[in-house]
């Protein structure tokens, strides 16, 4: 049962909470058989102590933050502070004053796309992002581009899906006003060297986004040791509930920033000639927020701390290992993504099966992927690939899951009698017209 | 239920699609795109006055989307416009609804397992979606959504 069974010292009543059986939705069968859940990449599943967090709220403690002066009121405020001041340690920010709460890391980008790019990004200047990007490191910069008449660059990547460093290099230039580049690929989980690239985005006076999405259920990540200007993650990735997120940036440039939304709990003084915004990280949470998201997020990085990235992350290493041998062990089998570092996912083409046809089997057999261009369609068609069948997994997947998913990937070759490979020449010819 | 799916009509048709090249002489055009997992085709049709005199397709695709384009040409070749359409709205109630299988879609009836994967059911449609669009001579590319 891998990571999770390991006997643990801790007597607390919490210490049992890293356990598989603490996610209650991994406990049922699927069209008869046994969940094998290998979708993380998309959202995670989220363990008790989460669940009953929010509840906790919503039963006990429900009320507005930062204002009330009443009981609930006060308990409500500090449950949500203290949700914040986790997350400033968990990515090591410098200040508690530099995490705003949003509702993922998509709105994390377009909030620094809206209020920073719009403030210092000019005709003709230029934006660096990655061909590996997902679709929302993508859109918010081409809007952006358009209304301003920027210029959005690509650094290229390569046959393993690895960023080409001294390419992205040679595009940074006097004209470079901001970078932005996924920290771990959702589509091919290749880690980025965003230390490096902050670097070097530094040395041309670029600020740097990093979108850490897929990256910190995963691995450590400290802010100030990357030096990266902003960081955004997504609260259900890592355990916690949906529609709650974090945009980390570095105090000085926000303070700078124009405020995202106008609203209440952004101002501190309001009159009808003059609105004063509030410090930070008020100026950018307009309207009553999330709060018992918040609170759930709180508790996604108590258990994460439990477990401890370092074991996630050991543990993970060695599962990607043990998934990545058994399926090029697969005749016809190609994985999309083979970076030398790379995290959690496990994307592949099947020769002469559509991915959408391997999904469908797969979910017959219990097994849980992703099929499809995972909001990535540039990267996939820099493989070549329409579509791609992803298994992603978390500290919670075993040996036993990779296994259940090699079955099943035998089991759509059995389907579809493979090779199916064995199509005309012409056929292949046609397919290319266009797809191409 | 997988069997359902995958009858061997439809892996047939999906190893080796029907009508499947372009048309230079083609008098009408479309393109279909299913958004949700890349699957595109782009569709030939000969129009000889009302009647569907020639038609065809290529592209990429999962097998029930290529299979149903495949089956589709083979179903409507020769058949009226309106045929064509009556026989779509035949074929949609079939993917949609209880109602049992319909009388003249023949081969069609394959398709009938597609009803219990719902998130399946655009797969199959899509180069139905494509002929209409082909055939009221619409500007823009087909889509799923």
């Amino acid at each position: 049962m891998g990571l999770v069974t390991e006997p643990r010292a801790m007597t607390e009543p919490r210490a049992s909470a890293s356990g598989r059986e603490n996610f209650p939705v991994l406990d049922q069968r699927v069209h008869g058989k046994p969940l094998v859940y290998l979708d993380n990449a998309a959202t995670t599943q989220k363990p008790q102590m989460v669940l009953d967090a929010m509840n906790q709220f919503y039963q006990v403690d429900n009320s507005n933050i930062h204002r009330g002066v009443h009981e609930l009121s006060e308990r409500s405020t500090r449950h949500y502070e203290e949700a914040r001041v986790k997350i400033q340690r968990f990515i090591n920010a410098a200040d508690w004053r530099e995490i705003i709460f949003v509702r993922g890391a998509t709105e994390g980008i377009n909030l620094v796309a809206y209020t920073y790019g719009r403030r210092h990004v000019q005709a003709g200047d230029e934006i660096v992002i990655s061909a590996m990007e997902h679709h929302s490191n993508i859109v918010p910069w081409q809007i952006l581009c358009e209304e301003k008449q920027a210029i959005l660059r690509i650094a290229p990547i390569n046959q393993r899906g690895e960023l080409l460093l001294d390419e992205f290099e040679k595009l940074l230039g006097p004209r470079t006003k901001l970078v932005s580049v996924v920290h771990v690929s959702n589509a091919l989980g290749t880690i980025n060297p965003v230390a490096e690239i902050a670097r070097m985005a530094h040395r041309h006076g670029a600020p740097v986004f990093i979108d850490g999405a897929q990256a910190v259920a995963h691995m450590k990540v400290d802010v100030q040791a990357l030096d990266c200007d902003f960081y955004a993650l997504s609260g259900h990735k890592m355990f916690g509930p949906t529609g709650i997120g974090v945009l980390y940036g570095k105090a000085a440039l926000l303070n700078k920033m124009p405020p995202y939304q106008g609203g209440g709990d952004m101002i501190s003084s309001v009159t009808f000639a003059k609105t004063t915004y509030n410090d930070l990280p008020y100026k950018f949470e307009a309207g009553t927020p999330n709060i018992a998201g918040t609170i759930g997020l709180g508790a996604a990085v108590d258990y994460i701390n439990e477990i401890g990235l370092d074991r996630i992350q050991a543990y993970e290493h060695e599962l990607l290992a043990y998934g990545t041998a058994q399926l090029e062990r697969i005749p016809g089998l190609r994985l999309i993504g083979t970076a030398r570092e790379k995290a959690s996912v496990l994307s592949f083409v099947l020769e002469g099966v559509h991915p959408h046809d391997v999904g469908t089997i797969l979910d017959r057999e219990g097994v849980a992927v992703r099929t499809g261009h995972h909001c990535a369609q540039p990267v996939l068609e820099w493989f070549g690939v329409p579509a791609t069948t992803r298994a992603s997994l978390a500290f919670y997947n075993t040996r036993q899951d990779i296994d259940a998913l090699v079955a099943g990937i035998y089991k759509v070759k059995e389907i579809f009698g493979c090779g199916a490979g064995s199509q005309p020449a012409r056929d292949s010819q046609s397919r290319q017209e266009v797809s191409s | 239920m997988l069997d359902d799916l995958y009858q061997e009509v439809i892996l047939d048709h999906t190893r080796r699609p029907r009508n499947f090249h372009q048309m230079p002489d083609a008098t009408r055009q479309a393109e279909g795109y299913n958004p949700l997992c890349g699957d595109k085709l782009k569709l030939f049709v000969k129009l000889d006055g009302e009647t569907i005199a020639d038609i065809s397709f290529v592209g990429a695709g999962c097998a029930i989307s290529t299979s149903s384009a495949s089956l589709m040409t083979e179903t409507v070749k020769g058949k009226s416009r309106q045929e064509a359409v009556q026989i779509m709205e035949r074929f949609h109630d079939l993917l949609t609804t209880e109602k049992p299988a319909a009388a003249n879609i023949g081969k069609l009836t394959v398709f009938s397992g597609v009803r219990e994967f719902p998130a399946r059911v655009k797969c199959a449609t899509l180069a139905w979606h494509t002929l209409k669009s082909a055939l009221t001579d619409a500007a823009e590319v087909a889509s799923t959504e």
